[in-house]
């Protein structure tokens, strides 16, 4: 399992980068960490006759505090996150995310920015940033652009990124000391994907209210606005949850229907007590 | 071909690599590293657990070429360090290896968790080894060759 031939360059600025990518006319692709692109490209279910590695851009490394939010450039990976590096205005969440991601050695490597431009739809990131209301910055040859984590993650592997765009940075809205928030991932082994994943985030000060799930089974993250004045004052039961996922995302099977029901049910639990 | 330059082991190394060549395959083909075991080859099994810059890594999916200006520790490079020789003799007292293809890696992920944390319980030892697969021991020396040595640098 090797990867095919092929062109590396490694340019220390986004400018230079840009300039690869649209000359590669859809050929040259990012690699940041490499834990999802490389395996994929050995696999040959991804292909590549260049690559941009955006590892020596200092610039996508940056976390930065501005103000109302903080700015993690693309190219932090998990284990700073875990760390603590981000400072933290989220009451420990971004930690316990990135901390349940994969293996330490994988976390060393793997970044933010490559976690939500793949597009997994069992990956962590995209459903707390979701959660979160975060927002992406995208860079490509005609200017940036930037977007909610919700409208960027299109579809299973799919974003709103060109393929001669640049994912450069997430802005997450600081919240205030009231948050709360649970984040539940249910798997069978430490560090493996999540068969189901899901968040609720509540900061009564700033108003942000959401629920979201995620996993292959759901086809990514998903709201559920259904849910979400339930979390600020209604009841909720296991038959309203499992009412939400049947109407959210269709029919699944029992066990999917289930473990969906069962992470959603603890999130909210948690973040209402 | 690209330039690579790296330390490796304290060794400066600079040449020319086939772009596509990933960091395990750099170590063991172009520097005779043999100590860095292949097992999976996709970031699941552990056994090809480097230092990058002190940090495991997986060097089965990294590509050598990223690895520009960085400092690379293989199992054959950890010579007197302290902390690597009480681990060193833990496993060996602990019965932490029987063939030794995970071991490399076992090594170089215990470094990483006894040096980060201060204290760990057996399920926290065992949720930090989730990542490195072992054939042979069951597990249970490797487990306690990581506490007594987080006990030791306690003492
Ligand atoms: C064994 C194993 C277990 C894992 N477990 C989990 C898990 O439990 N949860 C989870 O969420 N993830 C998991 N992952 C995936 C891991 O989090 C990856 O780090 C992440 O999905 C990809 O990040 P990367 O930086 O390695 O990106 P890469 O692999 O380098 O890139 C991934 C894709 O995104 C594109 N890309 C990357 N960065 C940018 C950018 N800045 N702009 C535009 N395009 C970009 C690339 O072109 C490529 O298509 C696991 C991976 C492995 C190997
Ligand atoms: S060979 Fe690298 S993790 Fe298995
Ligand atoms: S000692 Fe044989 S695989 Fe671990």
């Amino acid at each position: 399992m090797k990867a095919p031939a092929l062109e590396f360059h490694r340019p220390d600025t986004v400018q230079a980068a840009l300039a690869i990518l649209a000359e590669g006319d859809g050929a040259a692709r990012v690699l940041a960490g490499g834990q999802s692109l490389v395996p994929m490209l050995n696999l040959r279910v991804a292909f590549a006759e260049t690559l941009v590695d955006i590892g020596a851009i200092q610039e996508l490394a940056a976390i930065e505090d501005a103000g109302n939010h903080v700015r993690l450039g693309a190219s932090v990976s998990h284990a700073r996150i875990e760390d603590g590096q981000t400072g933290d205005y989220f009451g420990g969440m971004l930690g316990h995310v990135a901390g349940n991601i994969a293996y330490r050695a994988i976390r060393n490597r793997g970044t933010i920015g490559g976690s939500l431009a793949h597009a997994d739809p069992a990956a962590d990131w995209p459903v707390a940033m979701i959660a979160l209301g975060a927002n992406v910055e995208i860079a490509g040859s005609n200017g940036s652009r930037k977007l909610p984590v919700d409208e960027f993650m299109v579809d299973v592997f799919t974003t709103a990124l060109q393929e001669d765009e640049i994912l450069t940075a997430i802005c997450i809205p600081k919240a205030s000391p009231k948050l709360r928030w649970s984040f539940q991932k249910m798997r069978k082994k430490a560090g493996a994907f999540g068969e189901a994943i899901a968040a609720a985030v509540h900061d009564p000060e700033s108003g942000l209210c959401r629920v979201v799930a995620g996993s292959s089974a759901i086809g990514g993250p998903q709201r559920f606005t259904l849910l979400e004045t339930a979390l600020q004052d209604g009841d909720v039961d296991d038959d309203a949850i499992r009412d939400a996922v049947t109407r959210t995302i269709g029919s699944l099977g029992r066990y999917e229907t289930q473990i969906h029901t069962v992470c959603l049910r603890r999130a909210i639990e948690e973040v209402r007590t | 071909m690209t330039t690579l330059s790296l330390t490796v082991n304290g060794r400066q190394v600079s040449t020319e690599i086939d772009p596509r060549l990933n960091l395990a395959d750099f170590l063991r083909e172009r520097l005779s590293l043999k100590g860095t075991h292949l097992g999976c080859e996709h970031g699941a099994c552990g056994a090809c657990t480097v230092l990058m810059d002190g940090m495991p890594i997986r060097s089965c999916i990294t590509m050598a070429a990223s690895c520009d200006g960085v400092e690379i520790t293989t199992v054959e490079g950890y010579d007197d360090n302290k902390l690597m020789s009480r681990l060193r003799r833990a496993f060996r007292e602990e019965h932490a290896l029987q063939c030794g293809y995970c071991t490399p890696g076992m090594l170089a992920t215990a470094y990483d968790i006894v040096s980060r944390l201060d204290r760990a319980d057996e399920n926290e030892i065992r949720a930090a080894l989730a990542g490195c697969v072992c054939r042979c021991t069951g597990y249970r020396g490797i487990v306690r060759a990581i506490e007594r040595c987080i006990a030791e640098k306690n003492a």
